[in-house]
């Protein structure tokens, strides 16, 4: 073999190992996702967005029109729409999917669930470079719509989309939860509506409410059925009370700290109240909406995303026309324990992209999402429901300021408790929190709105709710959600352990090949020096 | 030597390097099931299989209830939330999702809606139409639908029953309607009316969804009348999905259309019938 011929072997034995090492790097996923210079108009994209809506033909609307007006104005791109009415579903078959690699391009979702999926390597796409492109990130040149800067996008809303120093989402509508009031009953309970709910007030009305006439009926409505307060999503409702408590739920790296005293001291109240029949929720009894138009609930705690079901002029509902009970409704904010320092949860759909071999498909991707932070897309949701846009830029047009002023003008578009839903939200932007994420935090909310689902089936039951059964309670919660059980392997400080015993034969096999390489070098050169 | 040694050794490294690139995914955690995904969500033989025995004469079977076991009198007369144990026969699954099924099953007397019982994948394959089994777990009641609430556990028993379809055209609308509940019912000669419209403002016979807003594969609703009054079925996508007869039946109802209809009679805030199949006059 010639020396040329030798050099030749040992330059591409050298470079079939670099490629192997490279070739490590993202092969258990994807390749990290880079921006493109350029945007390639001459290719065709087909992408898939999976959208969740609440079982609204509005809203559906809207993704289809967003989706029409996209496509007008990136011809090359066709977007595949795919409608479900459950975050949970969505997030399991995304789940699915990232193990075959067929995730959609672009989900709606929360940032629990993205913090699951992260755990596949590069399958969701950080989006800080692409927020930061000057082309084609927020509010960029060469984008063909009139997209919001980043500064635009309301701040409190895009941290939720943060995880582990990297967004990986944007915001796309914000809701909280909103306590809607039959104000007619309180008041004809002898009391007087407060401005901000305390969770005392709540149940001393709820209890004052469960009074019966000797034939059974109940005094406030006269009818055989009454749920005075109900609570539509329970895992909010310990989420919130343990906030205002300013007790442990979890760490922002994932510890577990759902299962203390504080908690114990909520469900034991709550217990009382279900004794007594003041207290029920979603799960066991059913929709809130349905028994407040009814006139069989006083107060139903729900997201302001549901406001549309709300109230005797509801322009939604499930129960017939003759069910109907006529009554005042107010809005609140969620009962507080300080009401001077009132707290509560800021909730809302989000939009990942998730990852694919092909960066132009994934910027054609990225101009969708974007897209739906436009003014066209954000106010025309948000009307459909008690959600606020996501960005100023939305909030303070014109069009929205006078969507919000004609509050009440009508009971479809404008219907007041819809309106004063939002309105609640855009005045406590400040007062709104969320939850840590981390890989299991998902799971942890569950746990927290099944410990009130068990202790309230379990008094129903007329079983007895003691510091035993409370032990057995976290204990089954625990297990059956598998907390604590290394789900949050992502984030955290969680000790990896020690290096499994093949990647420790890799490795002393490459540093062996590389002493040898560098040997047999040195050799050649020394020789090569002698003659 | 040395070279084939050197040879060797890269060889070995890429080899072993290629090797531990393997698994691409296979470590991607689920913190949720991923059972979930195989959500049975139609058991669309089985039901028809049901509709088609139930018209045929009921097997004659000795409804003895075993020690411990309520009538079904009795179990209607029981408490709300209070614990019930019935033994009863399964005519229709509706869907098994993360070790839970729920089911439509009846006796001679009457029918009990199991939702969400405790099962495995494993028992949930042995429930075929006319399956005996013994269900313990408490009564609830979920917007007016009475049902065995989430969490029951049942055992298969020997015996086997389809229950005969019962007609409740002429109930409809009366207060004696739900003392059918959750049987399976027929409802004869009905006209489908208008569900509401399209796009493009013209009536439709059904709708994706209640109000229109899903696509092909959500349930199905329709409106069907009878002396004047209008009723709204069902097509539950769990029970019938979009590959069942039944549900292309109903997709390809027109507005006027004289129809015969089987199906389980649900409730929810008010008579709502799950159909399982539809025939045009």
């Amino acid at each position: 073999m010639s020396q040329f011929s030798k050099k030749l072997a040992l330059v591409c034995a050298l470079g079939t190992l670099s490629l192997s090492l490279t070739g490590c790097h993202g092969s258990k996923g994807l390749p990290e996702f880079t921006v493109p210079e350029e945007f390639d108009t001459s290719r065709n994209y087909e992408i898939t967005f999976w959208a969740k809506n609440d079982t609204n033909k509005t809203q559906t609307e809207i993704y289809k029109k967003a989706i029409a007006d996209f496509e007008a104005l990136y011809p090359n791109i066709t977007v595949n729409l795919n409608l479900y009415t459950d975050y949970g579903k969505i997030y399991n078959d995304v789940i699915t999917n990232i193990s075959t690699n067929t995730t959609p391009n672009v989900c709606i979702t929360y940032p629990d669930h993205i913090a699951t999926y992260l755990t596949g390597q590069n399958t969701v796409v950080p989006l800080d470079d692409l927020f930061a492109d000057e082309k084609y990130g927020l509010g960029g040149t060469e984008l063909a719509y009139d997209g919001p800067a980043r500064e635009e996008v309301i701040p409190q809303f895009l941290n939720e989309c943060s995880i582990d120093g990297h967004y990986y989402a944007v915001p796309y509508m914000r809701s909280t939860e909103a306590c809607y009031v039959n104000k007619t009953y309180v008041e004809n309970l002898g009391y007087t509506l407060p401005d901000v709910l305390t969770w005392d007030f709540i149940w001393e009305v709820s209890e004052a409410a469960t009074a019966q006439n000797a034939d059974g009926t109940y005094v406030i409505n006269g009818q055989n059925v009454l749920i005075p307060f109900i609570y539509k999503s329970t895992d909010n409702m310990m989420i919130q009370m343990l906030k205002q408590k300013n007790a442990g739920y979890s760490t922002a790296d994932g510890s577990i700290e759902l299962f203390n005293d504080t908690t114990t001291d909520l469900l034991y109240g709550i217990a009382g109240h279900v004794k007594s029949g003041a207290f029920s929720t979603f799960k066991i009894s059913g929709y809130p909406a349905n028994f407040l138009n009814a006139g069989q609930c006083i107060f139903a705690i729900d997201s302001t995303a549901g406001a549309t079901w709300m109230g005797t002029d509801a322009p939604l509902s499930d129960i017939s026309e003759d069910s109907l009970v006529q009554f005042e409704t107010a809005v609140r904010m969620i009962p507080q324990f300080d009401p001077e320092h009132p707290e509560m949860i800021s909730q809302g759909p989000s939009v990942c992209v998730f990852n694919k071999s092909d960066s132009q498909e994934v910027l054609a991707s990225w101009l969708f999402a974007q897209y739906l932070l436009t003014n066209d897309v954000q106010i025309a949701y948000s009307e459909t429901e008690g959600y606020v846009p996501v960005t100023s830029k939305a909030q303070n047009s014109a069009e929205y300021q006078e969507y919000l002023s004609e509050c009440g003008a009508d009971n479809g578009t404008h219907y007041a408790v819809k309106i004063e839903a939002s309105k609640l939200l855009l005045d406590h932007v400040d007062n709104t929190f969320v939850t840590p994420v981390f890989n299991g935090s998902a799971s942890l909310r569950d746990a927290s709105g099944q410990l009130i689902e068990n202790v309230v089936k379990s008094t129903r039951r007329k079983e007895t709710v003691d510091d035993a059964y409370m032990q057995k309670l976290y204990s089954d919660v625990e297990s059956l959600y598998r907390l604590g059980q290394g789900s949050d392997a992502s984030f955290g400080k969680k000790e990896l352990g020690a290096m499994p015993r093949t990647s420790v034969i890799l490795l002393s096999t490459l540093a062996v090949t590389w002493v040898l390489i560098l040997l047999y070098v040195g050799r050649e050169y020394l020789k090569n020096r002698k003659k | 030597m040395k070279k084939k040694t050197l040879a060797l050794t890269m060889a070995m490294a890429l080899v072993l390097s290629l090797a531990a690139c393997g698994n691409s995914n296979a470590d991607v955690a689920t913190e949720s099931t991923a059972a979930a995904t195989t959500e049975a969500a139609t058991e669309a033989a089985t039901t028809e299989a049901a509709t088609e025995a139930s018209t045929e004469a009921a097997e004659a079977v000795a409804d003895e209830k075993s020690e411990g076991v309520m009538t079904y009198e009795e179990y209607m007369a029981a408490d709300l939330d209070s614990e019930v144990v019935i033994e009863a026969y399964v005519q229709a699954k509706q869907s098994w999702w993360e070790d839970k099924a729920t089911l439509y099953t009846q006796d001679q007397d009457g029918a009990y809606f199991i939702y969400n019982a405790a099962c495995s994948e494993e028992d949930y394959a042995k429930l075929v139409p006319g399956t005996k089994i013994k269900v313990t777990g408490y009564k609830t009641e979920w917007s007016g639908e009475v049902e065995i609430a989430e969490g029951a556990t049942f055992e298969i028993e020997e015996g086997s029953y389809i229950a005969p379809v019962t007609d409740v055209t002429d109930l409809l609308g009366t207060d004696d309607l739900i003392n059918y509940q959750n049987q399976f019912v027929a409802f004869k000669g009905m006209t489908v009316e208008a569900a509401g419209q399209d796009a493009d403002g013209n009536d439709v016979a059904f709708l994706y969804n209640w109000d229109g807003s899903g696509e092909d594969g959500n349930d199905l609703y329709f409106n069907v009348s009878l002396n004047g009054q209008t009723y709204t079925f069902t097509v539950e996508s769990y029970l019938c999905d979009n590959t069942t007869d039944v549900y292309n039946a109903v997709k390809n109802l027109k507005i006027g259309d004289t129809v015969d209809m089987e199906g389980f009679l649900y409730w929810y805030e008010g008579v709502n019938p799950h159909i399982t199949s539809v025939t045009v006059k």
